[in-house]
Parts: structure tokens; C-alpha cells; sequence
């Protein structure tokens, strides 16, 4: 005979405003088996725990029923609990009557009602559950970490001095990133460059860092501590092995005039390049679109074309026949941090959500850019050498105007989102500019001023009050070329007055997006993203690094728009994460997994054919002289996920979901 | 350090004489919120703030905004950022005069104008006579003149002069001042 304990937690007032949970107690009590109800304020608090322990022991329960809020939230709560009291935490369960019920009727007699009715579907359930015990799995004790910009060097830097090795894949040809782009870095305008180059050499002797770069993610298959991670090693058409980055191909490249992605299309490099001269690692790459080689050889050509790097290469390096090629490591976490790109808010969108912007006349305006670039010109190793010029004619802008929230906070152009860095890279931009240019002047079209941060506001002020800054408060409605200059039409809401100023100059600060592919990359990793292509935090709050897939996790721009400290900080959180996991020899999972009964299964397979996560086997019988008498299916524990897709294919009904059998469901739904 | 080598404009020249930035307001507005005259100003101080940084001053001295502040110095000791409005809109008073000795409006003119000669004659404003004075030289003969049994009745106003011990000190000080005055904008106080 059953012995239950029901448990009804008010959850403050969240469920206790409308449900009356004395009486869905009282009712409970009522039920056949259940020998103990209560109702408490919180249940999830120390003394709500000690209540569910104390009534195990001193009604020798065999079973627990927590009327509260959704398992997601604290069924392990409670499991440890009923653990703690040696009890199997796997006869506990808890009846969701906050979510489904509380948080989502104003009837307080209909929810009352329903609540019991939830409660007592559990109760029938729990005494029917069957005591289980956790699958522990090996973990492979290295890491994968996606993207090498400041987010991914950092983590991969944090989990390789912690110990564990570290496999690190950048798609472009050097690590970096986006910082390695910038100019000076705020709210202490130090050099971008001095502060991340050092951490991208120190990546890439570090013993235990392995470095993929111009390499990309093929496919991820796996779970927690036992990932198989195939990674597509593009072409670079020069063997990393030999080349030592002596420049001499680039230097006879006759193709000079193609626009450097790292200069954001302001300055021009070879169709053999390095990114940028202090890149990581230093070797050159071709870009076989631009190559004169693989041009006429696309078009079929059976002439060498051109070829003169590969006569200029001491050593032999340049490989034109070069193919991409695949390598699989086997790691136990994921770190994803691909980082941002700027909104390019052009008439040609690539999603449909994204309407871009005609009125501010970037891409057909001169001298219209945006933030990057202007980054690039202010930047000591930019196509100007850290000169402000305007990019039409060269001359020194003495006028250059901000745009700020440039796509950002725009649900009409289809992101609604603050993008978080830009008040404070204006302010930057507006002083680096003043810097330079002493006798121009800066100003700023903004919405709100945000700069909350250590030092953050005090640098805006700086700014406006010491640096000459004028901030005018209003959206710009348009920006057109008049001979010369650029004029601006806006408003100045704080003095409610219209605006028409000229500029030689206007920089736009875009929105920032995730990078593109990211909905390809999170499908590969069976993670969560927004509907911008963020990748979704497991808990907004309280598990920020993780993601809803087990042991992948997140850090940088690629969850939400954040700045370099943000970034770093999340990607040291992620790295104490993972090395927190990779200290564990096995991982412990929840049993609820499928299992075959051997002696029905007629092995049709179909269950191999419907398994998402390839977790059925076939496994031999034989008999004692080791004669194969049959093959049936078989669930390998440490990869089934315990769907249940196996469950209803299976014609013989041989197949059964611990803690959810075919018994449990029909009792839950019979007491309904 | 700053790198702002924009020496022109009202914004620099405040900065020179008086040593405020009206770039650092931040508009918050708790100067104007806080000001017993901001109901009557058609510029309130914050208005006036953000005038000055954004270079509007053909507005600041188009309207009676400047003359009708009291210089009570509610904003300066409210202001949040450190700004001292009263000092800026003493300063554009000061720029005014400057310009043009007859900018004030006739009748704030004739206040300050009896007040000083309060001043001088008494060291401390003689009620009754600063009454006298200012209604005879503003031309508004019956204007408040209802509240004057009140404040009689509350004691306010005394039937007769009385004169401070310092008063030639206080006659060479003012004196002092208006003759440096008339060699500033040749105007008689």
C-alpha cells in the first residue's frame, strides 16, 4: 500500500492569489494513499525542505507529490530533499499548479479545482514509480570553443591554464575578432590592438590551446561530455606547416585593389593576404574569388594564370591544389562565441524581419559610414594611419555629426533591441576625433544617453564637458549631399527646436546582430536562439552562461549586444563552468531513458530509424556456447535524451520510458 | 586635459569669465523645477543651459527670461552637476548691459535702480521708500496696492527709516561700483 506525502507550496502569493491551496490540501488528503497533506508559504525554503523530510520520516512515505511550481524549476530541489531523507529522489514529483494553473486563471473556484485535479494525477502517478538510479557517463576532459575573437580567446585562454585542453575554431584567417579592428577602447582609451594581440600569441603557443583557423564547424554529434565535433578546414591554399610569413607573396600579388575586410572596406588588400600585419597566425590565405589562378581556372581555363606567389615562395608554401579538409575532435563542452556583426542597413536585407533605411544614405551618400569604419580611420594601423579623413576626397572633416541608435530600438525596421555599446563608442569616437581634429566639431543625434558601467558615464560627460561634444537630443529624419557637404535635418527636443546643420561627415552607429549563420550553427548544436539569431541563456538570470542544451555554453555578442569587459567577464564565467564539468571523471544523468525488453522485441528497427539523437543499438544474443540466436534494439543510456519518439513507433510496444511508463501516464489520465 | 581649441561662441566665452560650463547640464531640470520665477520665464534656467551649449543665443537675449530672475540661487544650490545658473544668467545680464545699457525692461530697471539708492542711503532697504522711489520712476503708481494693509497689519512695513552704523562704508562701496559702471556702459545707475 501506497504511502504519499502532497506537499502545496504558495509560492508567496504567485500561486496562493488564486489558488486556495488549504483546500487543495485538505482534498488531497483525502485521496486513497495519500497519508500525509500539507500547504506551506515556501516550499522551496529551508524549513519548506524540512517539512518534506521530517514527513518522510516520520510517516514512512513512499512517495512524494510537491504541488508548486514547474519541475524545470525546482524538481531537483526537492528530489534532494526526499534524497536527503532516504527516500529514492525519483519517487518525488511535482504537480505544476503555477505555470499551468496559478499564473493563468482568474477564476480562484475553477483553478482551485484544477490544481486538485493536477495534484492528484501526480499523486496517481508517483504510486506507480519505481525507484531509479542516475546513468553515470565518461566525459572527455577537453573543450571546444567557437569564434576566436576576444570572448573565445579569453575562455579558451581561462580553460587551458586551468588544465584541460582546448580546441579553438576561427572562421576568418586570424584570430582577433572584431577588437582587433578597433582603434582605441573606452571608457580608458587604451589601444584595442596592445591589450588583445598579446592574448591572441599568448592562444596560440599556449601548450594546450589547439588553433583552427579559417576553419568552420561541419558537425557537432554527441552530448555532454562526449561531443564528436567534425571541423572543415577551408583551403588556404598555403601550407601552414612551411610558410613563415615573410610577405613576399603579397608583396607580387597583382591584385592589390580588393577591399580589406578589415579595414571595412576603406582600405585595400592582395588576393594573397594576411588580414591585418600583426595577425594570428601569420600566414597568408588566398581568396580563391579574387586569385587570378582560380579565376581562369573556374572559367575553365587550361592555362596557368598568373602563379606568381608561388614563384615568389622560398619555401614552397603556396599549394594551389589545396582542398578543404575535415577533422573530428572529441571534447566534452562547447563554448559558442562567434560575437556580433553590424547592422548594414542598406536596401538589401538578408532576413525578412529587417526593412534597412533609405533616409541616412549609407552606400549612396559619400562620406556616410558607420561605426566601423570609422574605427578603421581613427585606428594607428588603419588605411589612414589613424588620420581622420573623409573617405571621398581625403580632406579633414571639420564637421562630423553621430547618428546614434542607427537601426537599434526600431521595431519599424525590425530590431527593437538597444544595442548597448553604441553610446559609449560615440562618445569615444567624438573624443578620439576631437583628439585629432582640434579645431573640428562633434556632434551627436541621440535618443537616451545609456552608459551605465564603471567609468562609463563620467567618459560621456567627459565628452560633452571637457571635449566639446554637442548632443542634441532627437532622432535625424533625413541626411542628403548638398555640393560639398552633407546636411542633416533633425530636431532638438530639449529646446524643441528644428535642426539644419551641415556635416563633411556622418557616422552611423548600426545595430548590432548576431553573426550570420548563427540559426545553421545553433541548429548543429541543437541550442536555442531569438528571433535575431541570439543564442537563448538557459536562465536569464541565474544560469547566464549556459545554454538549454547541456553542456554547450555561450559567451560574448552572440547571446545579447555587449562591450569587451562584458564579453571577458562572461567568457571567464563560461570557463569556470566548464572546468568546473571537465573536473569530473563521469557525469551523472537522469535515468529517464528508454529500455527494451529483450524478449518482445521483434528487431524491426523502426525505433533506430525514428531516434533523433542515434542512441539505439543492435545488440547480439547468444547462447552459452556464444551462438548468435537473435539481434534485438538496444538504448544506449549516455545518449538517449529520453523523448519517447522510440516509444510510440515501437510496434510490439517493447519499449518503455523509465519514470514515464506506459502505467504511470495511463494512471495520471485515469485520475483526471 | 581638454583638446577643445573652439575658443568662439557664448559656450567658451561663459567658460573664460565665469569659469562655467553650461555643457556639463545635463537637463535634468530640477533648477527650473526648483525656480520661483520659472512659471513667469518664457526661457527657464534649464532652457537657458541648453541654450547657451547649443548656440542659441539670439533667444536667450530676445525675451525678459535673464531680467526676471531673482538670483535667489535656488538652481546653483539644487543642481545636481555642479552648474551655477544664477552666476551664467548674471553673466548674460552682464552681456546684455553690455550690448545695449537700455536692454532690461523698464520697470526692472527702475527696481534694481531704487534698490541701489536704498542701499546707499540707508546700508539696508528702507520699505516704504523703495516703494515710493520704484513707483515713481516705473510709472505702475497703484499697482499691488491692496497688499499693502497686510502687510503694514504684519509689520513689513516700517513707518520710518532706519540707517545702519557702517553707511559711509557702504555709500564708498556703491559709489565705487557705479563709477565703475559708468565706465563699463556709460549708464547712470
Amino acid at each position: 500500500m501506497s504511502r504519499i506525502g502532497v506537499f502545496v507550496c504558495h509560492c508567496g502569493e504567485n500561486i496562493a492569489r488564486t489558488v486556495d491551496t488549504a483546500a487543495v490540501a485538505q482534498e488531497c488528503g483525502k485521496l486513497p494513499g495519500v497519508i500525509h497533506s500539507v500547504d506551506y508559504k515556501y516550499m522551496c525554503s529551508d524549513p519548506g525542505q524540512l517539512m518534506v523530510k521530517q514527513a518522510i520520516a516520520e510517516h514512512k512515505l513512499t512517495g512524494v507529490v510537491v504541488a508548486a511550481c514547474s519541475p524545470h524549476m525546482h524538481e531537483k530541489t526537492f528530489r534532494r530533499a526526499t534524497a536527503g531523507a532516504g527516500l529514492n529522489p525519483f519517487l518525488c514529483e511535482m504537480a505544476n499548479v503555477r505555470e499551468h494553473c496559478s499564473w493563468i486563471h482568474e477564476s480562484r473556484t475553477a483553478a482551485t479545482e484544477k490544481a486538485i485535479d493536477a495534484t492528484r494525477m501526480i499523486v496517481e502517478k508517483v504510486k506507480r514509480n519505481a525507484p531509479l538510479s542516475p546513468i553515470h557517463i565518461p566525459v572527455t576532459r577537453r573543450a571546444l570553443v567557437i569564434g576566436g575573437g576576444i570572448a573565445g580567446i579569453q575562455a579558451a585562454l581561462d580553460i587551458a591554464d586551468g588544465g584541460r585542453e582546448v580546441v579553438l575554431v576561427e572562421k576568418e584567417p586570424s584570430i582577433g575578432g572584431h577588437m582587433s579592428q578597433l582603434s582605441e577602447t573606452f571608457p580608458t582609451l587604451d589601444c584595442s590592438q596592445c591589450i588583445l594581440t598579446p592574448r591572441m600569441v599568448e592562444a596560440f603557443q599556449h601548450p594546450r590551446i589547439k588553433l583552427y583557423t579559417y576553419s568552420e564547424v561541419e558537425s557537432v554529434d554527441g552530448y555532454i561530455g562526449n561531443f564528436k565535433v567534425t571541423i572543415r578546414k577551408k583551403a588556404r591554399s598555403v601550407d601552414e606547416a612551411n610558410c613563415n610569413g615573410c610577405g613576399a607573396c603579397q608583396a607580387v600579388c597583382p591584385n592589390k585593389k580588393i577591399p580589406s575586410e578589415f579595414d571595412a572596406g576603406l582600405g585595400k588588400r592582395s588576393a594573397i593576404y594576411v588580414p591585418f600585419p600583426q595577425a594570428v597566425p601569420n600566414i597568408p590565405v588566398i581568396d580563391r574569388e579574387r586569385c587570378s589562378y582560380f579565376r581562369a581556372k573556374a572559367k575553365g581555363s587550361t592555362k596557368v594564370v598568373c602563379g606568381k606567389c608561388a614563384e615568389a615562395c622560398g619555401k614552397g608554401a603556396v599549394h594551389f591544389d589545396q582542398q578543404d579538409t575535415l577533422v573530428t575532435e572529441d571534447v566534452g563542452a562547447i563554448v559558442v562565441a562567434t560575437g556580433y556583426r553590424l547592422y548594414d542597413i542598406g536596401k538589401d536585407q538578408d532576413s525578412e524581419l529587417l526593412k534597412g533605411y533609405g533616409e541616412y544614405g549609407y552606400g549612396t551618400v559619400p562620406d556616410v559610414i558607420d561605426g566601423m569604419q570609422f574605427e578603421r580611420l581613427a585606428s594607428a594601423s588603419g588605411p589612414t594611419a589613424g588620420k581622420i579623413l573623409r573617405p571621398s576626397d581625403g580632406k579633414e572633416p571639420t564637421s562630423v555629426v553621430f547618428l546614434q541608435c542607427i537601426g537599434s530600438r526600431d521595431p519599424s525596421k525590425g530590431i527593437e533591441y538597444c544595442s548597448k555599446i553604441c553610446c559609449m563608442y560615440v562618445a569615444k569616437h567624438t573624443m578620439l576625433y576631437k583628439h585629432k581634429v582640434h579645431h573640428g566639431q562633434a556632434t551627436v543625434f541621440y535618443m537616451d544617453i545609456r552608459a551605465a558601467g564603471k567609468g562609463y558615464d563620467e567618459f560621456t560627460r567627459r565628452a560633452i564637458e571637457e571635449d566639446g561634444a554637442r548632443y542634441v537630443r532627437g532622432r535625424v529624419s533625413r541626411l542628403y549631399r548638398d555640393g560639398e557637404v552633407i546636411k542633416i535635418l533633425g530636431f532638438d527636443t530639449l529646446s524643441g527646436e528644428p535642426i539644419e546643420m551641415d556635416a563633411d561627415m556622418v557616422v552611423l552607429a548600426t545595430a548590432m546582430r548576431p553573426q550570420a549563420g548563427m540559426a545553421e550553427l545553433a541548429q548543429k548544436l541543437s541550442v536555442s536562439y531569438d528571433k535575431h539569431g541570439f543564442i537563448n541563456e538557459a536562465h536569464p538570470k541565474l544560469r547566464p552562461v549556459e545554454t538549454n542544451t547541456a553542456g554547450v555554453f555561450v559567451a560574448g555578442a552572440c547571446q545579447s549586444p555587449r562591450d569587451i569587459p562584458d564579453s571577458v567577464a562572461m567568457a571567464s564565467a563560461t570557463a569556470s563552468k566548464i572546468l568546473g564539468l571537465l573536473s569530473n571523471e563521469q557525469l551523472e544523468r537522469e535515468p529517464t531513458v528508454a529500455r527494451v525488453d529483450e524478449s518482445t522485441c521483434s528487431a524491426c528497427f523502426h525505433c533506430e530509424r525514428v531516434c533523433a539523437y542515434g542512441a539505439v543499438e543492435h545488440k547480439d544474443i547468444r547462447d552459452r556456447s556464444g551462438n548468435l540466436v537473435r539481434v534485438v534494439a538496444s538504448v544506449n543510456k549516455g545518449v538517449c535524451q529520453g523523448c519517447g519518439t522510440c516509444l510510440a513507433t515501437c510496434p510490439s510496444k517493447s519499449l518503455e520510458l523509465d519514470g514515464f511508463t506506459d502505467a504511470q501516464i495511463h494512471a495520471a489520465i485515469m485520475a483526471f | 586635459m581638454s583638446h577643445n581649441e573652439n575658443t568662439q561662441g557664448l559656450l567658451s566665452e561663459l567658460r573664460q569669465q565665469t569659469g562655467q560650463n553650461a555643457a556639463r547640464c545635463y537637463q535634468c531640470g530640477k533648477c527650473s523645477a526648483g525656480c520661483p520665477m520659472a512659471q513667469e520665464m518664457s526661457l527657464r534656467p534649464h532652457d537657458i543651459m541648453r541654450a547657451i551649449a547649443s548656440g542659441h543665443e539670439q533667444r536667450l537675449f530676445e525675451g525678459d527670461s535673464i531680467w526676471l530672475c531673482l538670483t535667489c540661487e535656488t538652481c546653483t544650490a539644487r543642481c545636481p552637476n555642479e552648474c551655477d545658473p544664477a552666476r551664467v544668467i548674471d553673466f548674460l545680464r552682464e552681456k546684455a548691459l553690455a550690448k545695449n545699457p537700455k536692454k532690461a525692461p523698464r520697470p526692472i530697471r527702475a527696481f534694481h535702480k531704487a534698490f541701489i539708492r536704498q542701499i546707499r542711503t540707508h546700508g539696508r532697504v528702507y520699505e516704504m521708500g523703495l516703494i515710493a522711489d520704484y513707483k515713481l520712476s516705473g510709472g505702475a503708481l497703484f499697482q499691488d496696492v491692496s497688499a499693502a494693509p497686510g502687510m503694514m497689519a504684519r509689520g513689513k512695513l516700517a513707518l520710518m527709516p532706519s540707517t545702519i552704523d557702517g553707511i559711509a562704508d557702504v555709500r564708498r562701496i556703491v559709489d565705487a561700483c557705479l563709477a565703475k559702471s559708468h565706465g563699463d556702459h556709460g549708464e547712470e545707475a
